[in-house]
């Protein structure tokens, strides 16, 4: 009974001194919603309206329609025809399209010996992601509905679970984790730091508290936001950018709570090792960053490197975005993601332990 | 009895700082031990290690009967421990620093609000109850401080430099507190700067350099010291001073108002006439006389002494 009073007065004190701090109550709610506003309206990785050059050499009734379907796809925008090759290469290089298509005088033997490109795309690759576009337009069946045999290489994309290929629907979930991280990794990292910061840490450990009551008590609040930050991204989410949960929301919540276990034995493990609370944000931020960038938040995992990919493996945000991402995408259940949950359990014990470890009831 | 607090060889090095060189302790229980040194001269060090706060290099440590730091933990309900700075929440009013406190030292709650009405009555608190600590003068956070140290009623008060940041007034006030406690059969160690602090202690451990350099009730120190104190009152204090510069024994000048205060050997045969035949050709009209020793002579006598002998040492 003591033992848990202990407990509950550490996190009951830890409570109030949060709720008189009034900016710190504004960043727990204004972090994810300034977030997730920034990232849902501005990352976008659709691409749209690309303007875009034809040199139509055959002029003839099929090209004149593969233009025609070409311009249907919302993929491309204003479509300017260009009289010659040079004329084609000059808007592109003074950025008047960013695309050129070029469309072979002999457009209908190609398709129909299939052997030789009937078209041919000309990306501007000073720009990200047009390579995409390209390959996007590839796939798009024209050739087939032109009423000619398929060609050999009929390229086709099928994009599921997210069928309008919005960003935001990506962005959303692992959102979530990208602002766990942030704010749960620098909370519980300064939140210890300051203590000893201002001294009371010295007191603390005079008393009968344990470390494991300290830790424990200390962190149970930021458990509690974590909670509160993952409610209002989904929430946000679900009203502004329309991401459904499909999913088991009690799935969702387990492994949201495993994934703030994790991050908050980080921020503990920072808060064993940094005397200043400077120290603590500029080591949050050292492991914030690759986490951002290397979870498959951003870039796919699949194109780094081999030890980019290890490292990444050592990120408990890599795991939870695959986590959330098949509970609220794919209507995953945790079963299915149980090397997943695996993976984080391991690394929330040994953050933990580590910790626990460094932190001794002495100033020595 | 058994002595509260018992140390033997007690030291500890940072490094390659040493800190505290060996120091032996016998802290009497129901009484004011009191550490008298500069800064720097090992205090705060042998208080942490006394309890459990850092670990010694050498030495042997008994606090209540346990061993310290191996029951550093058993020791800490029957300890109350005042840090230099103060070290509870300022943005928690005065009334839940209390509270949090006695909840961490696990007083049940009945027991809590008895306790804390207790210690705002008898500490004056009841008028900033409601005030955060964050906004407090410094004998208020003092007072504060006691009452957070005091409410599980420990067996031995550690407070180390209580009353540095602390008006005159305050600190008279606070020494009431302590002889309080102490009737009521709490053992307070103190450290402290402050020569009339040093003097209302029972006993007395003077550090210097990580050692003690003197140890023994005030009245004893003042009455034993190892020096002949001597006032020298004159007109022009800046040519006696050159003229006792050729008196090699002399041990320290120190100037108060318009009076020197030269400590001498203690074994020195006729002190008085040695310095007026040094004062003679430059102020003929100097007074000099023999004068009873204070505390700070004793501090000065004894620290002098240690620095010297040390020197000497490094000097061989």
């Amino acid at each position: 009974m003591i033992w848990f009073a202990r407990l509950f007065a550490i996190a009951a004190k830890e409570v109030r001194q949060l709720s008189r701090d009034r900016i710190t109550v504004g960043l727990i709610v204004g972090i994810p919603t300034i977030q997730l506003l920034l990232f849902g309206y501005a990352i976008n990785f659709d691409v749209r309206g690309v303007s875009t050059a034809v040199l139509d050499q055959a002029r003839t009734s099929l090209s004149r329609r593969l233009v025609g379907d070409l311009g249907a796809t919302q993929v491309l925008g204003e479509i300017r025809q260009a009289g010659s090759e040079r004329e084609l290469r000059r808007l592109i290089q003074r950025g008047d399209a960013n695309v050129g298509i070029v469309i072979a005088p002999d457009v209908e033997r190609r398709i129909a010996e299939g052997d030789r490109a009937a078209m041919q795309i000309l990306v501007d690759g000073s720009r990200p992601a047009l390579e995409n576009v390209a390959q996007g337009l590839t796939g798009i069946p024209l050739l087939r509905r032109a009423g000619m045999p398929a060609p050999h290489r009929p390229v086709e994309i099928i994009v599921a679970y997210n069928p309008a290929k919005r960003t935001a629907v990506q962005i959303v979930p692992a959102l979530c984790g990208v602002i766990l991280t942030m704010t749960m990794v620098i909370f519980t990292a300064s939140a210890i730091v300051r203590e000893r910061e201002r001294g009371n840490l010295e007191l603390l450990i005079t008393t009968p508290v344990s470390v494991v009551q300290l830790m424990t008590g200390k962190l149970l609040p930021y458990v509690a936001i974590g909670l509160i930050q993952t409610t209002l991204i989904l929430v946000l989410g679900y009203w502004l950018f329309d991401v459904p949960v499909t999913g088991s929301l009690v799935d969702l919540y387990l492994g949201a709570l495993l994934f703030i276990a994790a991050s908050l034995s980080l921020g503990l493990l920072i808060s064993t090792v940094a005397r200043t609370q400077f120290q603590a944000m500029q080591m949050a931020i050292v492991t914030m960053l690759p986490s951002i960038l290397m979870s498959g938040f951003m870039f796919p995992f699949e194109g780094m490197p081999k030890a980019a990919q290890w490292i990444a493996q050592v990120l408990p945000l890599t795991h939870f975005n695959e986590i959330i991402r098949g509970i609220v995408l794919r209507g995953a259940t945790l079963w299915d993601m149980r090397p997943e949950l695996a993976k984080l359990a391991v690394f929330l014990a040994v953050t933990l332990t580590l910790s626990i470890k460094r932190f001794h009831k002495r100033l020595d | 009895m058994t002595p509260a607090i018992s140390a033997r060889g007690l030291a500890r090095h940072f490094g390659k700082v040493i800190a505290v060189d060996g120091i032996d302790l016998d802290v009497p229980r129901a009484q004011i031990y009191g550490f008298l040194g500069p800064n720097g001269s090992g205090k705060s060090t042998t208080i942490r290690m006394l309890c459990g706060l850092l670990v010694p290099t050498r030495g042997t440590v008994d606090v209540l009967g346990y061993a310290v730091p191996r029951d550093a933990e058993i020791l800490r309900r029957k300890l109350g421990y005042m840090t230099q700075r103060f070290s509870l929440w300022e943005d928690l009013t005065v009334e839940e620093n209390l509270e949090f406190m006695g909840r961490v030292y696990g007083i049940d709650r009945a027991l809590r609000r008895e306790r804390i009405r207790d210690r705002v009555a008898n500490y004056d608190l009841a008028a900033i109850a409601s005030q955060r600590a964050g906004t407090l003068s410094g004998g208020e956070r003092q007072r504060l401080a006691l009452a957070a140290a005091t409410l599980h009623n420990p067996e031995l008060l550690l407070l180390d430099e209580p009353t540095s940041a602390v008006d005159p007034q305050s600190r008279r006030d606070f020494w009431e507190n302590l002889f309080a406690l102490v009737a009521r059969g709490t053992t307070i160690l103190v450290s402290t700067h402050y020569m009339d602090e040093a003097e209302r202690c029972h006993r007395l451990a003077i550090l210097d350099l990580g050692r003690v350099a003197a140890e023994g009730e005030p009245k004893v120190l003042v009455r034993d010291i190892d020096a002949a104190v001597i006032e020298i009152e004159c007109g022009d204090l800046v040519a006696a001073r050159r003229a006792l510069g050729s008196v090699p024994a002399i041990r320290s000048i120190a100037q108060l108002g318009n009076r020197l205060r030269v400590l001498m050997p203690r074994d020195a045969r006729d002190p008085e006439r040695e310095l007026r035949a040094a004062l003679a050709p430059h102020c003929p009209e100097a007074r000099v006389e023999r004068v009873a020793a204070s505390l700070e002579d004793v501090f000065v006598a004894a620290t002098r002494l240690r620095r010297e002998s040390a020197t000497r040492e490094r000097a061989a």
